[in-house]
């Protein structure tokens, strides 16, 4: 019995004071540097406007339809790209739901970007991403979707492309994970020319 | 398959090979209550008062009864914290959203989540927990269940480390290659009697002293430094309230229209009425967030910050920052091989169970990569490209390989975190973490979890072999008994018996299959995932499962804490059988427990235990699937 309080008292004792230590203390100091030294970073990657409007994160995708603008992936976020409801779309192999969004989608994707029946779609541009978010689409993809962006807003197809590789984020060192446009930097430099 | 996934895949293995020794060796000082490490000149005072405020003596040693009580009653205490705080999340400060208290099964199920670093989660992060629900409620544990796990760990190796004679004095020095004379303190616990001389109560270590050094000296200043690292490459820290950013391009969506009373409208035909809104806004979630993950990851919880985990572009924004947490969910597990064969004063031992680890890790990372690059075919009939793979669940940067990895890494220790939903993985893709799951994680494995887990094989292989020779089996010059192996069958029965049984409970009860997200063989698949991850204090899921119900919240709940606990006493007490073993010297008829055949003979132990209690369940599930697949079958 006097072992069972001796450890109760140290067991209540120990976690107050890690508690403390781990979730007062030390987020408190990563707080402090990440503020100080990666403040953009810390604070969400945010990209405003010249007047301080947000209008997005550099990490997180935005929806888009118009011809105009390049497309990301599809979204099971919410009602689609919610930045505060992340999520994928957790439908398995056989799901009919899946097998008939895709369908859907390649279709769509075909019609607007002028692709044969026969054409292969890129995998990104027609299934929704693990986060939701996912602000990358492939390059194929981007460079699939290149003459109807250019077509739409009268600009040549190089420029598009210049504009593309731009917004690009290459894989870490050449070699870690894969490169990616980022849609949302790109359809920014768009509206920017 | 391509190239750069190869190199990855090297550059990931030589990596992990590189930093394990280092690991060993530093472990070594901190499960040494009287260890040296650089970091002293701060944290020593720090230790020390913790000490005094806690009232334990550092000297003194537990024997395995006294271990386990400080550990049972130091875990339950901290679930009532945590479900506290949870129930009380709306009275709390740092709530900017205004985050309404958890329901009591919901709570139930995420306090027991989080204590026996299982980090299951039926909530959505973003948009049920405060800041200080995530900041404390749930760091917490991450940090406090992965020192107990180490601690645990760090108890049975002692068991089997120490040579069971009472020492003539009281204060045992040995010698620690590298390191010098390291005081062992002493062996023989002065609290309990050591009884009349002939059976000394031989101790473990200091549940109290593992618990606070690990977490101070070890976890702490890795994620300190692995913190910021992963802010530098776009992580969020701070306090904010969400960001409202406006929409470049404004969207309209159908939703159901509702009345003034916030009730949806129903139309003539019954259904509810749709109205169109526009969208202009985006609603960015913000928080703590890195120094939660940083520990989430190195201690092997899981337990994302948000819904989508490490999909999450702010949890795990660039390639680099996912190869370093891949790496660390591995690091700790993989030093504490080292650890083994340093205190076992047999290296080649360490390595060994090391190499049988690596090998399974590389079967599934292959199977798992292979079979998402192979993609879909019923998707390729429709027009999906064939060379892209399985693109459903998984993020661009990324891509197939890197998915693939993750979620072998993540099952392989019992992490769970998630960079893909493995729910939309292909069959044989989503076998493997599964699989990995059901294997009882002790491929590297959580946090000392995986260690204590490959050893109850260790165990189990040396007796099979001991058998078959037909001698005394021995593991490293004790005695492997019938209450050794006894013990060791109960903590792998015990993880059978919950996953199968509450899967088949599940599977045939209406609020089982109330929660499925997909139909047929993937909808058991689901539900067996559930309780493989739940019961081995994973974390990770096949998320379409809604398991937020009080009927799964409990379940899992009851999983988890079986999963961890009845796992764990029956381990510490074969730890303490063996520590009263004598040491008995190494003779021609004894069994290697280092080189080829004793891997062999491990991976033949593992995977047959494995096979037969899993794989009537995984044949109606996964691998049946495969086949359907093929078939070009839909549900």
């Amino acid at each position: 019995m006097k072992d069972l309080f001796a450890h109760l008292r140290g067991a209540v004792m120990s976690t107050l004071i890690l508690a403390a230590v781990c979730c007062g203390l030390y987020p408190l100091i990563v707080f402090g540097v990440g503020q100080l030294a990666f403040r953009e970073q810390a604070n969400g990657s945010l990209i405003t406007d010249p007047d301080g409007t947000v209008r997005g994160s550099r990490l997180l995708g935005q929806g888009f339809t118009a011809d105009k603008y390049f497309h990301p992936r599809p979204s099971a976020a919410g009602n689609g790209y919610d930045a505060a409801n992340s999520s994928g779309s957790n439908l398995g192999p056989t799901s009919q739901k899946l097998y008939d969004a895709i369908k859907d989608r390649i279709a769509a994707y075909r019609k607007e970007n002028g692709l044969k029946n026969s054409d292969s779609v890129p995998a990104d541009a027609v299934t929704a991403s693990g986060s939701g978010l996912d602000p990358h689409i492939s390059l194929r993809n981007a460079e699939l979707q290149a003459p109807r962006v250019a077509t739409a807003r009268g600009l040549g197809v190089e420029k598009v492309r210049a504009l593309i590789s731009q917004s690009t984020d290459p894989a870490g060192f050449g070699v870690l994970g894969e490169a990616g446009v980022n849609v949302l930097r790109l359809n920014l430099a768009l509206d920017g020319l | 398959m391509q190239t750069s996934g190869w190199l990855q895949l090297g550059l990931f293995v030589v990596a992990l090979a590189v930093i394990t020794k280092p690991m060993g060796l530093y472990l070594l000082r901190v499960l040494d209550a009287n260890g040296r490490t650089w970091l002293d000149p701060v944290l020593r005072p720090l230790e020390r008062l913790t000490y005094r405020l806690m009232g334990v003596d550092s000297s003194k040693e537990h024997d395995w009864k006294q271990y386990t009580l400080a550990m049972l009653l130091f875990s339950l205490v901290g679930c009532v914290f945590t479900y506290a705080i949870l129930r009380l999340q709306h009275l709390l400060p740092l709530n900017p959203q205004g985050f309404g208290a958890l329901s009591p099964d919901l709570a139930f199920n995420t306090a027991t989540s989080f204590t026996t670093n299982t980090n299951w989660q039926s909530y959505v992060g973003e948009a049920v927990m405060s800041y200080l629900s995530q900041m404390v409620g749930l760091a917490y544990h991450n940090f406090v269940s992965a020192a107990t796990g180490i601690a645990i760990s760090a108890a049975l190796v002692r068991g089997i480390a120490r040579n069971g004679v009472r020492p003539s004095s009281g204060a045992a020095v040995s010698e620690v290659p590298g390191l010098g004379k390291v005081s062992g303190g002493s062996l023989v616990s002065s609290v309990a009697a050591p009884g009349d001389g002939r059976t000394p109560v031989m101790t473990l270590g200091n549940f109290w002293v593992d618990l606070v050094r690990v977490t101070y000296y070890l976890l702490l200043p890795i994620c300190l430094v692995f913190s910021v690292v992963l802010v530098s490459q776009g992580m969020i820290q701070n306090f904010k309230p969400y960001t409202k950013a406006k929409l470049v391009e404004p969207y309209k969506i159908s939703v159901e229209k509702k009345n003034d009373k916030g009730e949806t409208t129903l139309g003539a035909d019954g259904k509810p009425v749709l109205e169109e809104q526009t969208v202009t806004e985006q609603t960015i979630a913000q928080g703590p967030m890195a120094s939660q993950v940083a520990i989430k990851i190195l201690g092997t919880n899981g337990g994302g910050y948000a819904n989508a985990n490490a999909a999450h572009p702010f949890e795990n924004p660039t390639p680099l920052s996912n190869f370093l947490q891949m790496l660390s969910i591995f690091a700790i597990g993989s030093g504490l091989t080292y650890y083994l064969g340093r205190m076992t004063k047999n290296q080649a031992h360490g390595w060994s169970v090391w190499g049988a680890m690596m090998v399974l890790f590389l079967g599934g990372t292959l199977l798992c990569w292979w079979a998402e690059a192979k993609g879909n075919p019923i998707h390729h009939r429709l027009g999906v490209a064939v060379a892209d793979g399985n693109m459903e669940g998984k993020e661009v940067r990324f891509g197939i390989f890197n998915s693939a990895l993750f979620a072998t890494v993540t099952t392989d220790a019992s992490c769970g975190a998630v960079n893909s939903m493995h729910d939309s993985f292909t069959p044989l893709g989503g076998f493997v973490p599964l699989f990995n799951i059901q294997l009882g994680e002790i491929i590297i494995g959580g946090v000392g979890a995986g260690l204590y887990g490959i050893l109850v094989f260790v165990v189990l292989a040396v007796f099979i072999a001991g058998l078959m020779v037909g001698r005394t089996p021995e593991y490293l010059g004790k005695k492997i008994q019938s209450y050794e192996v006894k013990m060791a069958m109960l903590s792998l029965l015990i993880l059978a018996v919950s996953i199968l049984g509450f899967a088949a409970w599940a599977s045939v009860s209406p609020w089982g299959l109330a929660g499925l997200n997909n139909a047929g063989p993937h909808g058991l698949s689901e539900m067996l995932y559930a309780y493989s991850s739940g019961t081995g204090n994973n974390g990770s899921a096949f998320a379409g499962l809604t398991a937020n119900t009080p009927w799964y919240n409990t379940t899992l709940g009851l999983g988890m804490l079986i999963g961890r606990f009845l796992m764990i006493v029956p381990i510490l007490a074969m730890a303490g059988s063996l520590a009263q073993k004598k040491i008995a010297p190494p003779s021609a008829g004894t069994f290697p427990v280092a080189g080829g055949t004793f891997v062999v003979l491990l991976l033949g132990t593992v995977l047959l235990v494995g096979a037969l209690n899993f794989l009537p369940a995984l044949t109606l599930g996964p691998v049946v699937e495969y086949f359907l697949t093929a078939q070009g079958r839909l549900f």
